[in-house]
């Protein structure tokens, strides 16, 4: 094995030298993904108690998932909030991402700030603020409280996306198509737009799960007929272990594996 | 606006002042035309400040009113009196604290040779090691943290396959207690600690190291004094972001926790649940806010934050 031998780094370290470190990175990266996607042989058990590898395999806890009512209304309420706080969202975050990167006035890095501000406030506190003032707005219990609530916790996801791209995008080219007559709002639809739009797609995406994973503002300020998945998954976690859980927590991960691969994709072209 | 006077403005913003020809009135008229311009811009981001008034603003700041209400109606700090007299609320802070601390501790032992291995990868395989990093990152809190419960549980797979190799004999508790949160946090908190210490790593210049080693220093005595200190600002970076996202964590040690974990988020509806008492729950809110704004603007003063978060800026 002469690759053992050979430098693997500028430093002449060889891959021999550095096998600790493959070893160890293989470790953290095991504990990293495996973990989660353990669950998913679980959730084809028979068994009222997981366990691993399943003695009998089932559809139950499947059957249980997609047969009730409760889940069912759940994961409904879940999937339109999210759509709704992923377009709002990406709407509302591009364009203050784009306005804050091209106007270079001075209150620009504050408004910023405060906008992202949601990354910076403990979410707990969110949760019962919004708790509170939505109470006195009667916005608690419904779709748009909520979709209020996380376009606002996915916004500056959206905006340090879109940031990023702006940078790497040269702004020039937008003022030649201003230069040349297009209205500043044409040139973005036309020029700058088609170029950051695996930015805005992953930015959709992102602000889509922000949504759809969040929990605690959710077990606030959502209930009844809109208490989304999140909540009850919660409520069942914290009382037993109800094997349901695992069924949709391997429909879930299903999901993000295939969002994340998918932006990796178009991200390669 | 009309598109001649739009036209020299971008001209004149290009290249600055090559138009001599451009008279004073003129030039007042620009600078007035671009103030409008960058008025018009900013307008833009109307919408998403509403939204930011009416989740964070207002709430926050009426529960920073409310903090300061005290049982019978009026203002009064019996609230933050309380967290002073009572032992409760200390050890709860001492509790977040050291949860925090931990866990960015155990974050940092097992993300800085995880993005250096990342780092020092050909460009081909990054995208697919990367994964490892991302999928999680990617992946519901809430699953990674039943995943952690059900593994970690008395019949769990962990006690399993320990019992089996002899390294223990019996089911050791490892859940709902603090040994079960901190892997829990640990676990989510990783890719929020690896994503930007691999960005600062991947920015250090090869010839450094080159250069460390063509002057003779050993491998290892290059990484120590020339590689480590360069990756320093992403990893204290990517360990603020882990420390502060911990003070406030809520999911990952209720449910680990077991009720054995109380820290200040838990605590904080446990009030709101058992004694529907907002002045006390509001205080405490305050209270982690403040430390959290805290640990933030002493870091940002000692570091260049946020051109380590946002890169150059």
């Amino acid at each position: 094995m002469s690759w053992w031998r050979t430098p693997a780094s500028s430093t002449q370290v060889t891959h021999g030298g550095r096998l600790w470190l493959y070893v160890l990175a293989a470790i953290i990266m095991i504990l990293l993904i495996i973990p989660t996607f353990l669950v998913i042989p679980m959730s084809f058990s028979d068994s009222q108690y997981l366990e691993f590898p399943p003695e009998t395999w089932s559809l139950r806890w499947y059957n249980e998932y997609f047969g009730s009512r409760k889940w069912m209304r759940a994961t409904v309420v879940s999937l339109k909030i999210a759509t709704a706080t992923m377009m709002v969202a990406t709407i509302l975050g591009t364009m203050a991402a784009y306005a804050l990167f091209v106007s270079g006035h001075r209150l620009a890095k504050r408004i910023f700030m405060l906008l992202i501000t949601p990354m910076i406030v403990p979410v707990i506190l969110i949760a019962i603020g919004t708790f509170y003032a939505f109470g006195k707005f009667g916005l608690n219990n419904t779709l748009t409280g909520l979709v209020i609530a996380h376009t606002a916790l996915a916004t500056p996801l959206v905006m340090i996306v879109i940031t990023a791209a702006l940078r790497s995008y040269d702004l020039n080219q937008e003022r030649v198509a201003v230069s040349l007559g297009a209205t500043r709002i044409k040139a973005f639809f036309q020029i700058t737009l088609p170029q950051i739009k695996f930015s805005v797609v992953t930015a959709a995406l992102l602000s889509f799960l922000t949504s759809f994973d969040e929990v605690i503002v959710a077990i606030f300020v959502s209930g009844g007929s809109t208490a989304t998945l999140t909540k009850h998954m919660f409520s069942a976690l914290r009382d037993y272990i109800d094997p349901t859980i695992a069924a949709i927590s391997t429909i879930m991960v299903l999901v993000s594996t295939v969002l994340l691969l998918l932006t990796q994709a178009i991200g390669k072209k | 606006m009309s598109k001649t006077s739009a036209e020299t403005v971008v001209e004149n913003n290009q290249t600055g002042n090559q138009f001599p020809a451009v008279s004073d009135d003129n030039r007042v008229a620009l600078a007035e035309q671009e103030k409008r311009e960058q008025w018009k811009l900013l307008s833009l981001t109307f919408p998403a400040l509403v939204v930011i008034a009416l989740v964070i603003l207002i709430p926050v700041g009426w529960l920073f009113y409310l903090s300061f209400i005290g049982k019978a109606g009026g203002f009064s700090l019996e609230n933050y009196q309380k967290m002073i007299e009572y032992k409760s609320y200390a050890r709860t802070f001492t509790t977040t604290f050291q949860v925090s601390f931990l866990t960015t501790l155990i974050c940092i032992l097992l993300g800085y040779p995880l993005a250096y291995f990342l780092a020092q990868l050909p460009g081909r395989w990054v995208g697919f090691f990367m994964l490892a990093v991302l999928l999680p990152f990617w992946t519901s809190l809430l699953v990674r943290t039943y995943a952690w419960l059900v593994l970690l549980q008395r019949k769990g797979i962990i006690n399993d396959f320990a019992i089996n190799m002899g390294l223990w004999e019996s089911p050791i508790k490892l859940v709902h207690n603090m040994t079960g949160t901190l892997i829990g946090m640990a676990h989510i908190m990783l890719p929020f600690l690896v994503l930007p210490l691999y960005n600062a790593m991947k920015k250090i210049d090869r010839d450094m190291m080159h250069a460390a080693s063509n002057l003779g220093a050993s491998p290892a005595r290059a990484f120590w004094t020339v590689y480590m200190p360069l990756s320093l600002p992403g990893m204290v970076a990517g360990s603020l972001i882990v420390f502060v996202l911990c003070l406030g964590f809520y999911v990952t040690p209720a449910v680990l926790g077991g009720g054995r974990v109380i820290m200040v988020s838990t605590q904080i509806t446990a009030i709101l649940e058992n004694q529907f008492n907002w002045g006390a729950a509001s205080a405490l809110g305050v209270v982690l806010l403040i430390a959290t704004l805290l640990v933030l603007f002493i870091a940002g003063r000692v570091l260049k934050l946020d051109a380590a978060l946002f890169g150059k800026s």
